[in-house]
């Protein structure tokens, strides 16, 4: 990223000064907001109590599979707690922690006083714990909640589905509005907030990896949107798109649920991506290599998510050039992400590394990120894809890149960004200690899944075969420990929030950026006048 | 206080009860329309209470959103960067609404051109035609159901009788009715431009008409489908796709016609000028898109 200053040193305070907006007192401060840092810490608050719920349910699934046999759940809440795992983890935590830190993060980064749209910016937030309250409650309801996966294929969720597949379905169109507002905000807020001076190839590579991922959004939740809208038509107004007696196809359900699916996972991983590219630089002190080639790569990346999509169902019986197409077409996507991880490791190369909480969820990210996605290529491979598809050798490859992939991304940037934030210091050892606990509970509980899924364990079952024992047992030991050690991050975030080392405005030594030049924590309202952006060094 | 507010600032609202009001209107209607369809087909007593509280609720919330809105543009509080801010949104919201039917033509065309020939034992699947339903002949419109004892039969489909009959053919007139008022509030558009008041009124006016007429003929067209022509949403796979695409069409058009209504009231109260005019703007981006895809629907699901 090309490094930035700002001209003269007229931030904040002189002109507002006579008319300082402090926020409200109480729940009414929250409920009412409009600040683009209240809504960020509002989506990061409840990212994180999902994540929390998610992973209860997590362990309750990883407690079923300790032993071979059933013996704590009956397969049917089983069936519930995989699918609610799943969307509460997709949708509940790592989206929305993702969209929090746009809040917290765009505005200052671009040198704009909030997000462009305050007010539907609240309604993006609100909308999501209605939602999940109405997902979670159908847990309760007659008939459980649902249990046809996170990817709730036809006929699976219309024909066997149970009644309350009806909210599950509304609560999708609830938190695809929010997407959608939120990405229409996040897209208005940086083609046209930004500074002067803040030209596109200036911004900081968390804002261009947003930008990209808000045109994904864009694009595909409404399609979510009219593939769950013919769901509730098949079920209560006796249409028949996803049953063949009337001429439709069960298969057409999972071709449009992966137009949608695919892109989502990169929804999923591009910001994490651009907060990859914004900490590894400081920490390595050295510029980010090739800072125009990952803007590119991560378009690339985008378009060639729309072209991939049934490479997730290669075994569904599609016509063979479908599926040479889907693979080659997959793996593709391999050359721009190769440039990335080889452009992080270029900017590590020959810095003056310092390994601070963030940078080494950072690094975790790159190496197991990395084989995340090589497993991914491997399940590319449509002939070989008939062996692992539906193992568990699935389940290890999505959480590779979901867990020490997204997830650590999110972490990274709590450490990194927090004392930016409440103004105040994490405890480094505990920061540390949080990592390692993390990073060891993750490989050793999903590691092990890549050979049971390769010996022929399936996925989504509530019970296996005795070969698979050991492998499972050692699985269930990791979520523990990973599952816990996040407790420890909530207490070294409140502790930091609480009690912390007052933080300097700059924090990190080699942090670069408009967010460093305000003061810690950052004012209420900040850059009320836009900042002028001045280039003090080219790229180098 | 009475200063003209400073057009350098971008106006952030200090804080607001629209959208948490907002919120929860939407979540009664969800409620509601949830536990309303599951009583429906449970055939138990339906409740349509909370369906109506989050409708109104969502209804009045909305009304003064908007409202509120709009004062603060005539206060001057929206400066030049704030109205670009909507721009963006309008735009790429339609973007949005473009993917969501993007959606339901994908499921059209593969219906129409995969699933269907399949079921009918074209290619490699051959043995599918064989062993579910013999007897089930691939063409479209699909007036021969795979299994009619599950998806009864529709009597006709709505498909072109030919060009030469057009005359008689309601959709085409429905087309031609659309297009129209596409160019009418184009023409509303370059008088306001104008500065031209009553044109403006006027045409706008004529606009929101044509939608009405566009509205009642395909009311029409429904009643003969389900009355005459035995086509309902449960016929199978034409009768589905066909009701989805133009039922959320003809929702968006009410939508529309709506919105340019609203804009209308607003215009016959002086509001809008040549260089401020974006609720109308976006009324009529709006306008457009819903003909397009109109012109889309005329095409692949009456026409060919």
């Amino acid at each position: 990223m090309s490094d930035i200053i700002l001209a003269g040193q007229d931030l904040d305070h002189d002109h507002d000064a006579h008319h300082e907006v402090v926020p409200d007192r109480g729940i009414a401060r929250w409920l009412l907001t409009t600040n683009h840092k209240d809504i960020g810490t509002l989506y990061l608050w409840f990212s994180f109590i999902m994540l929390l719920i998610g992973g209860t349910m997590a362990l309750v699934i990883r407690t079923e599979l300790f032993e071979p046999g059933l013996q704590f759940i009956e397969p049917a809440f089983f069936n519930q707690m995989t699918t609610n795992h799943g969307l509460i983890m997709v949708f509940g935590a790592i989206m929305p922690a993702f969209v929090g830190l746009a809040n917290w993060l765009v505005p200052m980064m671009v040198g704009a006083p909030d997000m462009a749209l305050p007010r539907m910016n609240n309604l993006s937030f609100w909308i999501l714990p209605l939602a999940f309250g109405l997902l979670i409650s159908t847990l309760f309801m007659e008939g459980g909640g649902p249990n046809f996966g996170w990817t709730f294929y036809a006929p699976l969720s219309t024909t066997y589905a149970p009644d309350t597949v009806t909210y599950f379905i509304l609560g999708i169109h609830m938190m695809g509005a929010s997407s959608i507002m939120g990405s229409i905000n996040i897209i208005a807020t940086i083609l046209n907030m930004r500074a002067p001076g803040m030209t596109l190839m200036k911004m900081p590579l968390f804002v261009w990896t947003w930008l990209i991922t808000a045109y994904l959004l864009l694009a595909v939740m409404p399609v979510l949107a009219g593939l769950v809208t013919m769901m509730l038509f098949d079920i209560h107004f006796g249409t028949s798109f996803f049953n063949a007696a009337g001429g439709g196809d069960p298969v057409m359900f999972q071709h449009i649920f992966w137009f949608f699916g695919h892109p989502e996972v990169y929804i999923m991983i591009l910001p994490a991506f651009g907060i990859i590219s914004q900490i590894i630089p400081t920490f390595a002190r050295k510029p980010l290599f090739g800072y125009d080639s990952m803007v590119y790569a991560t378009a690339s990346i985008a378009f060639l998510s729309f072209t991939v999509w049934a490479h997730h169902m290669f075994t569904v019986g599609m016509p063979l050039a479908g599926q040479l197409f889907f693979m080659y077409a997959t793996l593709l996507i391999a050359v721009p992400t190769g440039v990335k991880v080889f452009n992080w490791v270029s900017t590590m190369w020959r810095g003056a590394m310092t390994f601070e909480t963030p940078m080494l969820f950072a690094i975790a990210f790159v190496v197991l990120f990395t084989i995340g996605g090589f497993s991914g290529l491997m399940l590319a491979i449509a002939p070989a894809d008939y062996q692992y598809h539906d193992t568990y050798f699935v389940v290890a490859h999505f959480h590779y890149v979901l867990v020490p992939g997204s997830l650590f991304s999110i972490l990274a940037a709590v450490y990194y960004w927090l004392p930016k934030w409440c103004g105040r210091m994490y405890d480094e050892s505990l920061g540390k200690l949080h990592f390692w606990l993390s990073f060891v509970g993750v490989n050793v509980t999903f590691f092990p899944q890549h050979f049971s899924g390769l010996a022929g364990m399936p996925r989504r079952i509530p019970d296996y075969a005795l070969q698979f024992a050991d492998f499972n047992m050692v699985s269930s030991i990791g979520a523990y420990v990973f599952g816990f050690s996040q407790l420890l991050f909530l207490y070294v975030v409140i502790k930091a929030i609480k009690s912390g080392e007052p933080a300097t405005d700059r924090v990190w030594e080699g942090a670069h950026g408009l967010e460093w030049t305000l003061p810690s924590p950052a004012p209420y309202h900040t850059f009320t006048h836009p900042p002028r952006v001045t280039e003090i060094e080219a790229h180098s | 206080m009475s200063n003209p507010p400073d057009q350098s600032i971008y106006y952030v609202p200090h804080n607001s009860w629209y959208p948490i009001g907002a919120a929860l209107g939407i979540f009664c209607l969800v409620v509601g329309l949830g536990t309303l369809l599951n009583d429906l087909k449970a055939g138990t007593e339906p409740s349509h209470l909370l369906v109506y509280t989050g409708a109104i609720v969502l209804a009045v919330v909305l009304f003064v959103w908007f409202a509120k809105v709009v004062e603060e543009n005539q206060q001057g509080l929206a400066n030049a960067q704030l109205k670009r801010s909507y721009i963006w949104g309008m735009s790429w919201f339609i973007f949005s609404e473009v993917m969501f039917f993007a959606a339901f033509f994908g499921a059209l065309f593969y219906a129409r051109n995969l699933a269907v020939a399949w079921l009918g034992g074209e290619g490699a699947k051959a043995f599918t035609g064989e062993y579910l339903w013999p007897e089930f002949e691939a063409v479209w419109p699909v007036v021969n159901n795979p299994d009619p004892s599950v998806f009864e039969n529709p009597g006709a489909s709505m498909a072109s009788p030919g060009i030469m009959n057009w005359g008689s053919y309601l959709p085409f007139w429905n087309t031609v009715i659309l297009l129209t008022s596409s160019v009418t509030v184009h023409f509303a558009h370059t008088a306001i431009k104008a500065e031209a008041r009553t044109k403006f009124v006027a045409w706008l006016a004529i606009t929101v008409a044509l939608a009405g007429v566009f509205l009642f003929l395909q009311v029409e067209e429904y009643v003969e489908a389900y009355q005459e022509l035995g086509l309902t949403l449960s016929s199978g796979i034409y009768g589905s796709t066909f009701f989805l695409l133009t039922g959320f069409h003809g929702f968006h058009v009410t939508l529309g016609a709506f919105i340019l209504l609203m804009q209308l009231v607003r215009a016959s109260r002086g509001h809008f000028k040549a260089h401020d005019c974006f609720g109308f703007e976006a009324a009529s981006w709006y306008w457009h898109f819903v003909d397009v895809v109109w012109a889309g629907l005329f095409i692949f699901v009456y026409v060919m």
